[in-house]
């Protein structure tokens, strides 16, 4: 991991980071969430924002990214490493 | 001029991602001029129009299915990548591409404009939704885009008539349709193709412009009230409320009404007509099932305007985002939840409300385990016999005995439904499912799209779901009705019928449980809808009442005749039996194949066997 880049899960809603890496993290996850993640825009160099997190557990998560929006549970968003724009508080 | 479209009027296909404004554009072009169907040998909504231009070309118009990608992975996009390949059997190439984008969201959607300009048919690019791409304060210039892509660009607006001119201009003067197929070239994309894709797209915004990032924007500040972790459920439970207490309650008047006045027709035709078998026919028959099948519409025309606005403004996708948790632990999409709270009022809403659920094994999974939903038409047998049956008395300071029964068999269905789900997605990789679900922006819901869509829905269950019930009551009539009590016969007539005789065999099969011979008669033409099984088994007893009379007069007899072992036995029998073929047409329809309806008819009669051999022989032994 390079500094300061984290998993999308991570990131605490409203703060802004760029997408770093997508790839399936978990080996039995199916290979075509990394590739699915791609297609709906989750690819290096993109904004993307936590919009909300859900009640129970705080999943799934609901992700700005780009000029869209989507529900991802936790499993797909351990696939996205990011980089926010600036330094989280602790 | 040619009015009707013909094999020979040009092929246009609606393409775009999902959530882009499509179904409204499809709307307006074709208005009412539409034909919805599956597309062969799968579930996947097919809808055709035809849309008369200008210069009086009749021009045939598809919406294909919303599709992020052409690498499809849902059957859905399957079905999109196929067709525009031209490799889906019984379906011709487009001869011509109108792809639809969000025009406040061209960031995701040109992506797909750059796959399908690479397959190289002709193709315009419809820039929706310009209106509110306009108030957002997003400027695009469609010249420079269209420079920029080299195919045409057009503004629309997908809800006024006037906006979606410029469209039609361009479909006036479209090339006919070339003698020979295009020949289209494909190769799946690789990680680096859709990057370098990503590229090219932030390249033509930076100098078209129209990509305004990072703001805070109206449905952010709507989604921070509606997703919040305390009041987005306290929301949502308020609004699952109103949509049961609708299908449950508001639709209860017409539904008597229409009940009301089949009857009275009934009367009127039974006094016009001379005793005869034809006079059975269509009173017990014919009219009996047309009730059966317009009883219906009140629950499905209530249900389904409340899906469409939820499902229109943008919040049914909050609604799945909220209880995909909940859902998920037993394997469901978190939009199952309306189609199974439906299935309290009925299942036949239910299971075709389960089309807002886009992967198929959930959809079929949330198909099968709808009917275990405690539906209204369980209640006057549960009514008939808890009233003869279980005594009135409170119990645990202040309850009811009687609600106490009533809501366990609630329960009992609602735990069996989420025990089924979970051995049906057993060893499917749960823990994987995906979600990926697209939270669009909140919109107002347009009439238009509202009126069209609720018609196709009638129209589908008035048309297909209610021609197999309506066969289905006449065969069942006949069952119940031939051969005819010979001369001198001292039992009912129902008892020397065909159903007489399967009910005699059934009471064989049905001894091991408890039932009497009376019980499996009644049964077989219960089958029809579970109320029915009441009306029967006061002819089974040879009662003279009719209608509402039946179960008053009903209860002291039952609660003479049979053993409490019995009743609770046939309780539980209708928890889980399928005593609805109504529900089964429906499934048959909506999955497109009898395997289905058979599959639920035979585990849900095994489980209610099961379920009632267990009730009896506990409480033979316990009494």
């Amino acid at each position: 991991m390079q500094p300061g880049e984290i998993r999308l899960a991570d990131l605490k809603p409203g703060t802004t980071a760029r997408v770093v890496s997508v790839s399936a993290e978990d080996a039995a996850a199916p290979a075509e969430v990394g590739r699915r993640l791609a297609e709906l825009g989750f690819l290096p160099g993109e904004a993307v924002r936590i919009v909300a997190r859900g009640f129970m557990a705080r999943a799934p998560i609901a992700v700005r990214i780009g000029t869209g929006t989507f529900a991802l549970r936790l499993f797909e968003a351990a696939c996205v490493r990011v980089c926010p724009e600036r330094p989280q508080p602790l | 001029m040619d009015a009707s479209p013909s094999a020979s009027s040009p092929l246009i296909a609606l393409v775009g991602n999902p959530n882009c404004g499509k179904t409204a554009l499809f709307n307006i072009l074709t208005g009412s001029r539409q034909k919805v169907a599956n597309y062969a040998g799968v579930t996947v909504e097919r809808k055709e129009g035809s849309l008369l231009t200008p210069s009086g070309l009749r021009v045939r118009i598809l919406d294909l299915p919303g599709a992020y990608s052409l690498d499809p992975l849902t059957p859905d996009e399957r079905v999109t990548a196929d067709v525009l390949l031209g490799r889906r059997s019984g379906e011709t190439q487009p001869d011509f591409v109108v792809c639809v984008t969000d025009a406040t969201n061209l960031r995701q959607n040109l992506r797909l404009v750059l796959s399908l300009k690479r397959l190289g048919l002709p193709m315009v690019v419809a820039l929706n939704m310009s209106d509110i791409a306009r108030r957002k304060g997003i400027a695009i210039d469609a010249a420079r885009l269209s420079v920029e892509l080299g195919v045409p660009v057009v503004e629309t607006v997908g809800v006024k008539t006037s906006g979606v001119a410029p469209l039609i201009e361009v479909l006036d003067s479209i090339p006919a349709p070339p003698a020979a197929r295009h020949s289209v070239t494909w190769r799946t994309p690789t990680a680096a193709d859709i990057q370098h894709d990503q590229d090219e797209v932030r390249r033509i915004l930076s100098v078209v412009g129209g990509d305004a990032l990072d703001g805070v924007t109206f449905s952010d500040r709507v989604d921070a009230v509606a997703l919040h972790p305390l009041f987005g459920p306290v929301i949502l439970a308020v609004i699952l409320f109103l949509v049961f207490q609708a299908v449950f309650a508001w639709a209860q008047v017409p539904m008597d009404a229409i009940k009301s006045g089949v009857g009275v027709f009934g009367e009127w035709l039974g006094a016009a007509l001379p005793a005869s078998l034809l006079k059975d026919l269509l009173i017990n028959g014919v009219l009996a099932g047309v009730g059966s099948v317009l009883v219906f519409l009140p629950q499905i025309i209530i249900l389904f305007v409340f899906i469409l606005v939820l499902e229109d403004s943008g919040y049914l996708p909050r609604a799945a985002f909220l209880l995909d948790r909940v859902m998920g632990s037993v394997g469901l999409s978190g939009r199952a939840f309306i189609p199974l709270l439906s299935s309290f009022a009925c299942a036949i809403p239910g299971i075709m409300a389960t089309r807002t659920i886009q992967n198929p094994r959930d959809r079929l999974a949330t198909i099968m385990i709808a009917p275990l939903m405690t539906c209204s038409a369980r209640l006057p047998v549960y009514a008939l016999i808890i009233g003869a049956f279980i005594p009135r008395r409170t119990v645990w300071g202040g309850l009811e005995l009687q609600g106490v029964v009533l809501f366990a068999l609630y329960i009992l269905g609602v735990a069996s439904a989420m025990g089924v789900a979970f051995v049906l997605k057993r060893g499917h990789g749960s823990r994987f499912q995906a979600l990926m679900l697209e939270l669009p922006a909140y919109h107002w819901p347009n009439l238009r799209n509202l009126v069209i869509g609720l018609w196709q829905r009638v129209e589908i269950f008035m048309s297909r779901v209610g021609t197999i019930i309506l066969a289905l009551m006449v065969i069942l009539w006949a069952l119940s009705s031939f051969p005819a009590p010979p001369s001198g016969a001292t039992g009912p007539a129902i008892q020397y019928s065909i159903a007489g005789h399967v009910g005699s065999w059934l009471a064989v099969l049905f001894a091991p449980i408890g039932f009497n011979w009376q019980i499996s008669i009644a049964l077989v033409p219960g089958l029809a809808a579970r109320e029915v099984a009441v009306g029967a088994l006061g002819t089974v007893y040879a009662l003279s009442a009719t209608g509402n009379d039946v179960s008053g007069a009903l209860t002291p007899l039952i609660a003479q005749s049979w053993s409490l072992p019995t009743a609770l036995s046939l309780l539980a029998w209708y928890v889980f039996a399928p005593q609805c073929l109504s529900t089964l047409a429906t499934v048959k329809r909506e999955t497109n194949s009898w395997k289905y309806p058979l599959i639920m008819a035979g585990y849900m009669f095994a489980l209610a066997y099961v379920g009632s051999f267990i009730t009896y022989r506990i409480a033979l032994s316990l009494s």
